[in-house]
């Protein structure tokens, strides 16, 4: 029959076409991101640091960027107000009053980094430089009592900051209630 | 009246008065000062007019035009079915408004309805100029317009998503309706590309373990996924409710996790970066983890556990003794509900309840329970069991483990008191 052998060929059509496009990789929507495309927005800076761009800030620099665009949220020494509280509560954990800051509960200085360059100060995010990010991180670091006064951070300076609480998480058990 | 009565008293206030104005205005030479002025019992008194034997007013006059709404807005008596707005908030950049689970039917959270939580606010992108990159360990890196995306293969499924803190722990006394207890959690119909095509499309290098998903708001917001579910029935979703996603659910294209925590479904995806190993970003150290007594905290605490909540009757509403239908909400993040029971007695016995049939998996499901109150004062909850045998458990049991500071994953079985007037209120107070 005539349909049968169109139903034929469509099929081996459709087959030729699918099998093209596996060797090219599947569907082929969509093109390849340049090299500047993908740098322009991977901002992602890992854990240990290794990611962590070109530049440094002092601590002394990092609290004046911080009285003028971070202490109107987290207050003047990182007490807290609008936004988190970001110094102090080192040793609280276990108690009955937790109270996680940076200091106390973040367990990497790196992700400080990456969390200050992508949303912070949150009316407008991005607009840090690299080198005032690394001092306004150096300065957040100072009020926990992790870097000295006269710090300068940088990729390597800041890859060297331990977290107190760095040990301090655990894979999720659950279900753990029977 | 006991206090927990008062929002309902007031929330009802303005609904009365409209109806007393569309009543009057239709009456000729009513005078606007003696309509307002009518005592309270108005809303009865108005509305005798249209009730039999009369004939009602709006069979007396065409409605309004075909068309006089070209997106469709509720009845303006249902003004007051809105999202529910935590009041004196320090900001709402980074904030949540929820469900008003108390009012709905079935399983599916109307669009303009669904839970919000944003943690740099709602961007207005301009789907032309969004884009989403896949890159790190694929063979092929790709740039996709929101066009190119939906040229793949579409998939359309019904899940729940719910925010981990629903409710924080220590805050469980503090709710007065179901909405304030349980309503960052919202269900929907999702339809978009699974991520196991796109990613099938890039080709993964064999070190490829996780997928970093980040959002295209002031927040960057950046969570990891593992590969496997990434794999599995991860979905880049771009529609909810049959029409393109809302902003406060992602617009133009989002990632949808079923069964995981809220977050992690990251909105106005732009961006996954597949990598050997988590990005250990703020938003999975600092902030979504689960502090425990002994001051550790649980981390990768993906799974939202079976969870149920009645809807009808519950906080700020009121009985009346003889039949009342106990009806609500069931769902867990690993699967299927296979079965909600509900105690009227305080939770001394338990009797099961029917499940409205579609029982879908990480969905919403809606359970009723047929009940004739005596009219004396009582407690009555409801507790789910899934499709793997886990039970909700009560508060005291989740906080025997956890404590109650670990604010996230809180299942909990909710408790509604009855009073002898049959005002309903929190049972945890």
């Amino acid at each position: 029959m005539v349909t049968s052998e169109l139903v034929r060929i469509l099929a081996l059509s459709v087959a030729v076409l699918a099998s093209s496009a596996q060797a090219e990789g599947g569907f082929g929507f969509g093109r390849a991101p340049t090299a500047e495309e993908i740098a322009g927005w991977n901002i992602d800076i890992d854990r240990d640091g290794r990611k962590l761009p070109p530049g440094h800030g002092s601590v002394v620099q990092g609290r004046v960027l911080f009285e003028a665009q971070c202490a109107s949220c987290h207050g003047l020494r990182g007490e807290g107000g609008i936004g988190d509280r970001l110094a102090g509560g080192q040793g609280s954990l276990a108690t009955h009053n937790p109270v996680k800051t940076v200091g106390s509960f973040w367990p990497y200085a790196p992700t400080l980094f990456d969390y200050i360059h992508r949303a912070m100060p949150m009316n407008a995010p991005q607009s840090l430089t690299p080198d005032e990010v690394y001092a306004v991180v150096g300065y957040v670091l100072n009020l926990n009592g992790l870097v000295p006064d006269d710090a300068v951070m940088d990729a390597e300076t800041l890859r060297a900051v331990r977290m107190p609480n760095r040990d301090g998480f655990v894979p999720d058990p659950r279900p753990d209630i029977r | 009246m006991s206090d927990d009565a008062a929002p309902e008293a007031v929330r009802r206030t303005p609904r009365s008065r409209r109806q007393i104005l569309a009543a009057g205005s239709a009456l000729v030479g009513g005078g606007l000062a003696e309509v307002i002025a009518l005592p309270a019992r108005a809303e009865t008194t108005g509305g005798i007019e249209n009730t039999p034997p009369h004939v009602p007013r709006w069979m007396k006059e065409p409605g309004a035009d075909v068309g006089s709404q070209l997106y469709g807005q509720p009845s303006e008596f249902e003004k007051d079915v809105i999202r529910n707005v935590p009041k004196n908030g320090k900001q709402y950049t980074s904030s949540a408004s929820r469900t008003p689970l108390q009012e709905l039917d079935g399983i599916i959270t109307p669009n303009g309805l669904f839970y919000e939580r944003h943690h740099g606010g709602i961007p207005a992108i301009d789907p032309a100029q969004h884009r989403l990159m896949i890159h790190g360990l694929v063979e092929r890196p790709l740039l996709l317009t929101m066009d190119e995306l939906r040229r793949f293969p579409t998939e359309s499924h019904i899940y729940f998503l719910e925010c981990s803190g629903n409710p924080g722990f220590e805050t469980v006394k503090q709710g007065k309706t179901a909405s304030d207890l349980v309503g960052l959690a919202s269900c929907c119909e999702w339809t978009g590309v699974r991520l196991k095509t796109i990613l099938e499309e890039v080709g993964l290098k064999p070190e490829a373990k996780w997928v970093v998903a980040e959002g295209a708001d002031a927040a960057a917001l950046t969570r990891s996924v593992p590969l496997e579910k990434c794999l599995d029935d991860a979905l880049l979703v771009f529609s909810q409710n049959g029409e393109r996603l809302r902003p406060q659910q992602g617009y133009p294209v989002r990632l949808l996790l079923p069964g995981f925590e809220g977050n992690m479904s990251v909105k106005w995806l732009r961006r996954l970066n597949v990598v050997a190993e988590p990005a250990y970003s703020r938003e999975e150290t600092a902030k979504y983890t689960d502090s425990m007594p002994d001051g550790t905290a649980r981390q990768f605490t993906f799974t939202m556990e079976a969870k149920s909540i009645i809807t009808r009757p519950s906080g700020t509403q009121r009985i009346a003794a003889g039949f009342n239908e106990i009806t609500g909400l069931a769902w867990s993040g690993r699967g299927r509900i296979n079965g909600v029971e509900v105690s009227v007695d305080g939770g001394t016995t338990w009797q099961p309840a029917v499940l409205q049939q579609p029982v879908l998996s990480r969905a919403f499901t809606r359970f009723r329970y047929p009940w004739a109150w005596d009219g004396r004062p009582t407690v009555i909850l409801s507790r789910a069991t899934d499709e793997t045998g886990y039970v909700q458990p009560s508060f005291a049991d989740l906080t025997a483990i956890r404590g109650m500071k670990s604010f996230y994953h809180n299942n909990a079985i909710v408790p509604w008191r009855i009073a002898a007037d049959g005002e309903v209120s929190n049972g945890y107070v």
